[in-house]
């Protein structure tokens, strides 16, 4: 088996571009649905940003799923390594799930899906008052279940930064020349 | 090869860790306005709504008594001057619509309030969409959407005297003497004998923006082709509660009722950000286009009932101004929205599996 010290250059600017995105993306959702002032102009950021995660995430999948990947230190006790692939692709789904809920509500409810400039996406399912009154609420549960998921996999990456001290966190901070 | 006996760092390390979770969990929440906002959100304007009448499952949170209609838009020869839109373009429009009363009773009488509602929608063949929620008053009841809810929290009974507090209301018109003049138009208003007969107004400022690039600052208002008709104070006495939707089914059946588009120009100086400022008559007008309904339908089964008519959807060549009422409304009717088709959702909805012709 020949695997990676790091992950490749195409992994690392996704994920830390990413990470930056989708962080302001959960804040600007959280914030937009209780305003009263700033909810229209944070909605139209949201929604483009929303489809250009979904973009990036399609090419990170492909990345991740063809790509050799560096290995978790061998001596991680199992329960801690189980935890980390499960995280990660919880990670994955709600990186994915989330703009398609998005989008797919957006149609459910009879509303136009503008990005910019005139441009429109079309609608991906039927407009349903059944459908969109179960894609809402879902939508804003899965943005939070995805920051407390951001949350631990942010104290994990600390923990084997400071107190483990392995190489964990290089393999995604560092590229292979030192 | 990776070190394969890393140094450990101390587990007291775990504190700073755990503070920046928690840090962030708290910044996170407190956008989400899980603690320390006093701000007035949308969410508290419905529950306020909610509670001031007889709210029904599955209804809009205000206007929830209304019918649906359906019919075109022909866009005046010269309002492509006036915006890029293609809704100024294109030669006809299908459109359709929703005409409403304002209560969150959607049994409410129809002769109960001079407050009705006229909400479009038009689907242009480039794919975009515009919305327009109007209503029949000449100008808004607050300056800032805290300033209406104010007005509407001292507009409440009280639960021990049965009715509302006068002292709560003379501090509310203290703070927002702009209200007064609402109040003597509710008061003094006109109710007209037919909905193809009443006005209907924006009185939210919207940017049109032309070919070229340049703006203009309008408000958008819906005149009907019939001549006003008031209703007598006896004949209003006799009225059955849905009139309004017996009248317009009758007139429907002889042919189209008729509004003209107009939009009103600003001139330098004119209150942008303040609807319950009406701007002069003497203002520039422009006609921009015709509303011919041609057919109306009850709500219950029509396509109106679950789309939100929010104002700021609107297509390129038109923007929303800065008004905080526009801004407001769009978001409060996004609340509602979501609360009422989440009922209908979950097989709540207080809507009539027979129509009988009331809770249109």
């Amino acid at each position: 088996m020949n695997r990676p010290r790091h992950f490749n250059l195409l992994a690392r600017v996704l994920h830390w571009s990413m990470a930056l995105a989708i962080l302001a993306m959960l804040f600007v959702g959280a914030g937009m649905v209780v305003s009263l002032q700033y909810r229209a102009p944070l909605l139209d950021l949201h929604r483009p940003l929303g489809i250009a995660i979904l973009l990036l995430a399609i090419v990170r999948l492909v990345n991740r799923l063809t790509r050799p990947t560096p290995a978790l230190p061998a001596d991680l006790p199992a329960i801690q390594k189980f935890a980390a692939h499960a995280s990660h692709w919880l990670l994955y789904a709600l990186m994915l799930a989330m703009p398609l809920i998005g989008w797919a509500m957006l149609s459910a409810g009879g509303y136009p899906i503008p990005m910019f400039g005139g441009v429109h996406l079309p609608a991906i399912v039927p407009h349903s008052p059944e459908v969109y009154g179960m894609l809402r609420p879902l939508h804003g549960v899965l943005a939070y279940v995805l920051f407390a998921t951001i949350l631990a996999h942010l104290g994990a990456a600390l923990y084997h930064a400071w107190v483990r001290r392995d190489e964990v966190f290089g393999q995604m901070a560092n590229g292979d020349r030192q | 090869m990776p070190n394969p006996t890393p140094r450990r760092g101390s587990p007291l390390l775990l504190l700073p860790i755990a503070l920046i979770v928690a840090v962030l969990a708290a910044l996170f929440a407190w956008v989400g306005g899980w603690f320390g906002h006093h701000d007035l959100t949308p969410q508290k304007m419905m529950d306020f709504a909610e509670t001031s009448g007889k709210q029904a499952s599955g209804f809009r949170r205000a206007h929830s008594k209304g019918v649906c209609f359906a019919g075109t838009f022909t866009p005046a020869p010269d309002a492509a001057k006036l915006s890029k839109a293609r809704a100024f373009a294109q030669p006809s429009i299908d459109v359709i619509g929703r005409f409403s009363a304002a209560s969150n009773n959607p049994y409410a009488p129809d002769g109960a309030s001079p407050v009705r509602g006229m909400a479009v929608q038009l689907k242009t063949d480039d794919g975009q969409e515009w919305r327009i929620a109007m209503n029949s008053f000449p100008f808004f009841a607050a300056s800032t959407p805290q300033a209406f809810q104010a007005m509407n929290e001292a507009g409440k009974p009280d639960p021990a005297t049965g009715k509302p507090d006068p002292e709560k209301m003379k501090a509310v018109l203290a703070a927002n003497p702009e209200i007064a003049a609402f109040q003597a138009w509710a008061k003094t208003a006109p109710k007209s004998d037919s909905l193809g007969n009443t006005r209907f107004n924006g009185v939210n400022a919207f940017r049109l923006t032309d070919a070229q690039g340049a703006d203009r600052m309008v408000r958008w208002s819906m005149r009907p082709r019939l001549p006003f008709v008031a209703l007598t104070p006896e004949q209003l006495k006799a009225a059955d509660p849905d009139f309004l939707i017996a009248d317009l089914d009758r007139r429907l059946a002889a042919g189209p009722l008729l509004w003209d588009l107009v939009v009103q120009i600003a001139a330098p100086g004119d209150p942008i950000t303040d609807p319950s400022k009406a701007w002069p008559d003497t203002r520039q007008e422009a006609t921009i286009g015709t509303l011919a309904v041609k057919h109306a339908e009850p709500q219950a089964t029509g396509p109106c009932r679950d789309l939100n008519f929010d104002p700021l959807i609107v297509p390129n060549g038109i923007a929303g101004s800065d008004d905080p009422v526009l801004r407001a409304r769009s978001a409060a009717y996004s609340v509602s929205f979501n609360r009422r088709e989440r009922e209908i959702s979950e097989g709540k909805s207080a809507y009539p599996v027979n129509q009988n012709g009331s809770a249109r």
